[in-house]
């Protein structure tokens, strides 16, 4: 495995080197809220789901819930990080209608988690290593709406104190692929962790991407913040026009202002921020009404021993002892309903079929009909029967696509569905030798053709499996071709 | 029927329980009290109707013999407590007609124990003051005035309303609030008993918080038995207080008698400041003797870091009141004063909201945590702080309690120090560093001053041993004698 | 300003004079030796009780909407914020 090399972008002055580092703010997967009974289901009445705590009515006082002190040191030790056995929350002080507190409880100098690291895989052999500087809890605001009024925006607190895992990443990554290949990262390991559902389009999963340009080599330019990206595509977008937009300033002349912005979909550009709080002096002090977090040792070690294989681990077993390309590896393992589902198949059978099979023909119909593997139309079982009827030849691997398609609309097993389709696979010498004979005897000119053209015999194959309603080996038919034709 | 507003706390729990007068009786005597009491304004907001309706249904309680251990007592509270269905105040413009949906521990546990809410007593707003004239609704004036004087005086702060309330027999006792000396000193002005417990003694749940390492509930009294019969029902372990400690509450009544035999009492060096009135410097040394006479040692000890308390008090108390204050927005209660834009909202609500004291308060709060200066003055003042503590603790290893006076000088005129914030700081000196080392502390009325007004003393404890402080506190007080109660001059 | 409180002209003069007068004498601190002594975080010499991830409140919206200025479907409103 090799570090990728920076890749650089062209501009009008030569080369520039990407920096980009991300905050991602992940919704701790919770029932209730970090300091607060409520509960945190998605899409509820507004302000169905706020206590008087969330609501910062007068004399109210936060306190802290266990779960999610216990998801914030899963996902640390998910990400090979230091988990700090005291940590302080700290108030984060400003003032915007969606903050009903008029600041923040969130953790400053001493976060539950420390330095860790993950990996990507960017293309096959190529890694990119990106360190992790910190995860720490902090609650989320409100949410404002303002389009429902001309002169008014309108607050919905239903969201204000959900638990929130804050990652840092340092700033190691250097392209837009790279940017986007960490999300994607991160939101496999909070998924086998179970700590977050990495719902970027609900919302539990959110990224602050921080952008600078510079000349390799020379000196850190001036980063800008893009807040807010709540999709995969959006990552790769805002990064591309971002690094145009620094680039072509500075080579006309201009310096990047350190500023907030935001990334507009519609447009594929962002665009600044009026910022939340002109000064940024955040005024963080330890919060009062909390007292330090203290973590003992068998706490964290009771979440170690009950992680799952996580996806490098599984990803490296997957090569080992299936056989399996690393592409493919870590196709699989980029999900854990798909290893489970995978592992099943292959049990048994040749592994790489049942990868082949599973990264494609399954991945592509569950994409098409947008579900999940786990609501999956064809069970596993169902998959590792085709894949066992192809490989007692019963049927071609041509055949097999057909019967697939038939399996996801009806659910049906495999071998039923060849049974009353008669797709059965003609492997009988006798049978394929009359049709070859039949397509040879009505095509003289082609016969002819091919003396010339030894390429045409590809023409014959098709024919053949035209009249046999493609179920004839292929293999056989070749066979018996090239002795008929004299190839 | 006035006769029954004489009554304190253990006389009325007597009287009740003999059958000699019922609750209802006893509120009606307490409600044609205070609506003679006008010019005191000690009260904001008087609930005649739920009152009478509390009072009713504990005289059905005890009747089936459900009598708890304030079962039928009229008290007042301070607007500091959130109480549900009753308009809250901090005695702020801000909260106007703010009306909680919600009770506050603290008063939870006096109606669970059988008590009847007369009224939420004024207060300095926020609780943010030493003399009850930073109020939106009006200054409290001290029942005590200077002999054939009219002007009007302070009954002291925050809990000013608390304080004037029981001084002038308003009420068998009331709640208060001692963030930095608002319990003690005021009770002190007034000749009567307050107590600050232990921080986390009581629970901070639905109280108004103003500085949240410091804010601690207590009672309000004529004697120190009935402090620890209400602090008795007050106290207690609260799971939706993450500060609130969990330990059982001790039968502090019981504690009472134990004397001070055998017990060490110090007295700081460090208290004896500059300037020292010496009305006070005797007083302190009348207590001294009169503990000796008891039974008790002395010693002097040294609380090295004692000047530094008030300032420590003034970084710290400002900072934490200007972050716990940013809620007071306009957008979910109380007040709200249109802008253009949100910006302009909060400025102009806060702005007309928000009277002179808590906006310096504010300010200083804000600036002492910002950029720059975080260091050198919050972190700076945290880390004495813990020096101040540690006084305290070394302190403790060789006495029992520490006396003190409570407060620099008796009550003053009300305008008097208003124009030097300063000047009113100062009223903190010995009741601050108590509360930064969340100790429990007690004024006990023991004396006048040369002019013939209440001047108290000080008895500060270890953590959570309310029960010595108040065996020394009872004591003192019946060494002292003190039986002073003023003429009642609002009444013409 | 960071506290969000509008200040008259007229006032700030005063206040300034005030404010300055306040941090002058605080400013006394800095005679202290504090060299090694941690920052106190909280009087209360414990750590961080803990509560159970159950659903134990919420679903009182109006008690929530009850006191405020300007509540409208629901929601809490306030002059438009511009992003």
């Amino acid at each position: 495995m090799a570090e990728a090399e920076s890749k650089l972008v062209e501009g009008a002055t030569g080369p520039w080197e990407v920096i980009i580092g991300i905050e991602c703010h992940a919704q701790v997967a919770s029932k209730s809220k970090l300091f607060s009974g409520a509960a945190t289901e998605f899409g509820a009445e507004p302000n169905s789901q706020v206590s008087f705590v969330d609501a910062a009515m007068p004399g109210m006082l936060p306190v802290l819930n266990a779960y999610c002190v216990e998801m914030a040191v899963r996902t640390g030790l998910g990400l090979n990080a230091k988990i700090n056995k005291r940590s302080v929350f700290a108030r984060k002080n400003y003032f915007y209608p969606d903050l009903p507190q008029g600041y923040q409880i969130s953790q400053f100098d001493l976060p539950i988690v420390g330095e860790g690291e993950v990996v990507l895989d960017m293309a096959e052999g190529i890694t990119r290593t990106v360190g992790i500087e910190r995860l720490h809890l902090e609650q989320d605001a409100g949410k404002s709406l303002h389009d429902q009024d001309p002169g008014l925006s309108f607050v919905d607190l239903n969201r204000s104190g959900v638990a929130l895992m804050e990652i840092v990443s340092k700033p190691d990554m250097r392209s837009a692929e790279e940017a986007q290949a960490f999300l994607k990262k991160l939101r496999t390991i909070v998924r086998y962790l179970g700590t977050c559902d990495g719902n970027m389009e609900e919302g539990s999963m959110r990224g602050d991407i921080n952008v600078s340009v510079r000349k390799p080599g020379g000196p850190l330019g001036t980063r800008c913040e893009i807040k807010n990206v709540n999709s995969f595509r959006f990552v790769g977008q805002a990064v591309e026009y971002e690094v145009g937009r620094q680039i072509d300033l500075i080579e006309d002349g201009g310096e990047v202002k350190q500023e907030t912005r935001l990334f507009d979909a519609r447009s594929g550009e962002t665009r600044s921020m009026r910022s939340k709080e002109e000064a940024h002096d955040y005024r963080y002090f330890p919060d009062p009404d909390l007292l330090p977090l203290e973590l003992a040792d068998d706490f964290i070690e009771t979440i170690r021993a009950s992680l799952p294989e996580l996806p490098d681990a599984k990803k490296a077993r997957f090569v080992e002892q299936w056989g399996l390309k690393p592409y493919d590896a870590g196709v699989l393992a980029g999900d854990k309903a798909s290893c489970y589902y995978f592992e099943k198949v292959a049990e048994g059978r040749d592994a790489r079929i049942a990868a082949n099979w599973v990264t494609g023909e399954l991945f592509g119909a569950l994409n098409k009909l947008n579900v999940e593997i786990t609501e999956s139309p064809v069970s596993a079982d169902h998959l590792g029967e085709l894949v066992d009827l192809i490989s007692d030849n019963t049927i071609s691997g041509r055949i097999a696509k057909d019967v697939f398609e038939i399996m996801v609309e009806t659910g049906d097993a495999p071998g039923k569905i060849v049974e009353e389709k008669g797709l059965k696979q003609v492997t009988d010498t006798g049978a394929i030798e009359a049709l070859v004979d039949e397509v040879i005897a009505q095509n003289p000119d082609k016969v002819e053709e091919l003396k010339e053209k030894p390429k045409m015999a590809s023409w014959f194959v098709g024919q053949v499996m035209k009249a046999s309603q493609g179920k004839a080996n292929p293999a056989a038919v070749n066979e018996i071709l090239a002795k008929k034709l004299g190839l | 029927m006035s006769d029954l507003t004489q009554l304190d706390i253990a006389g009325a729990r007597d009287a009740l329980g003999k059958g000699d007068c019922s609750a209802e009786e006893l509120t009606n005597a307490y409600l044609d009290a205070i609506h003679e009491a006008d010019p005191l304004n000690a009260f904001i907001t008087v609930l005649p109707g739920k009152a009478v309706e509390m009072a009713k249904e504990s005289d059905a309680r005890r009747k089936n013999g459900e009598a708890g251990p304030l079962e039928g007592m009229p008290l007042g509270i301070k607007d500091l407590f959130c109480t549900e269905g009753v308009k809250t105040t901090a005695a702020s413009h801000i909260l106007d007609g703010f009306t909680p949906a919600y009770e506050s521990t603290v008063t939870r546990n006096l109606w669970d124990a059988g008590a009847v809410l007369l009224g939420k007593t004024n207060m300095d707003e926020f609780a943010m003051g030493s003399s009850n004239e930073t109020s939106y609704y009006g200054p409290v004036r001290n029942p005590w005035r200077l002999e054939g004087d009219d002007n009007a005086l302070v009954p002291g702060g925050s809990s000013g309303g608390s304080a004037a309330a029981v001084a002038a027999n308003l009420c068998a006792g009331a709640t208060g609030t001692d963030t930095g000396g608002s319990i003690r000193q005021p009770a002190a002005l007034t000749g009567i008993v307050g107590m600050k417990p232990t921080y986390g003694r009581c629970s901070r749940w639905g109280t108004i918080a103003f500085a949240s390492s410091l804010d601690q509930a207590g009672p309000m009294t004529r004697t120190v038995r009935d402090a620890a019969i209400m602090l008795g029902a007050m106290a207690g372990h609260d799971a939706k207080d993450s500060t609130s400690i969990n330990t059982p509450v001790p039968d502090y009544e019981a504690a009472l008698e134990g004397g001070v035999k055998g017990l060490t009492i110090g007295v700081p060096e460090e208290y004896r400041v500059d300037g020292m009135p010496k009305e006070i410097e005797d007083l302190w040394q009348r207590g001294v003797d009169l503990l000796v006479e008891q039974g008790a040692k002395v010693k002097t000890v040294s609380l090295k870091r004692t000047k530094y308390a008030l300032p420590t008090y003034y970084i710290v108390a400002p900072a934490e009141a200007s972050s716990n204050l940013a809620r007071y927005d306009g957008v979910r209660y109380g007040l709200r004063v249109p802008g253009d834009d949100i910006t302009s909202m909060y400025e102009n609500t806060r702005a007309a909201g928000f009277g002179a004291e808590v906006k310096r308060r504010i300010l200083i709060g804000t600036y002492v945590l910002s950029a720059g200066y975080y260091d050198a003055y919050y972190l700076k003042a945290q880390k004495i702080r813990t020096l101040i503590a540690q006084d305290f603790k070394d302190a403790f290893e060789d006495v029992d309690l520490i006396l003190t006076p409570t407060a620099p000088e008796p009550a003053f005129g009300i305008g008097a120090k208003t124009d030097d914030p300063l000047s009113m700081y100062l009223n903190d000196v010995f009741t601050v560093p108590a509360s930064l080392a969340g100790l429990p502390g007690i004024s006990v009325p023991a004396g006048v001053s040369d002019k013939g007004l209440p001047l108290g003393l000080q008895l500060i404890g270890r953590a959570f041993d309310e029960e010595t402080v108040l065996r020394g506190a009872y004591a003192l007080e019946r060494a002292a004698g003190f039986t002073g109660k003023p003429d009642a001059w609002w009444r013409s | 300003m960071l506290a969000r409180i509008a200040i008259k002209d007229d006032e700030v003069p005063p206040l300034v004079g005030e404010l300055n007068q306040i941090l002058d004498w605080v400013a006394q601190l800095e005679e202290v030796d504090t060299d090694g002594v941690m920052p106190m975080t909280s009087v209360v010499d414990a750590s961080a009780p803990l509560r159970a991830d159950d659903v134990s409140d919420g679903g009182k919206r109006d008690d929530v909407l009850r006191n405020a200025p300007d509540a409208r479907e629901g929601h809490f409103t306030v002059p438009k914020v511009v992003e």
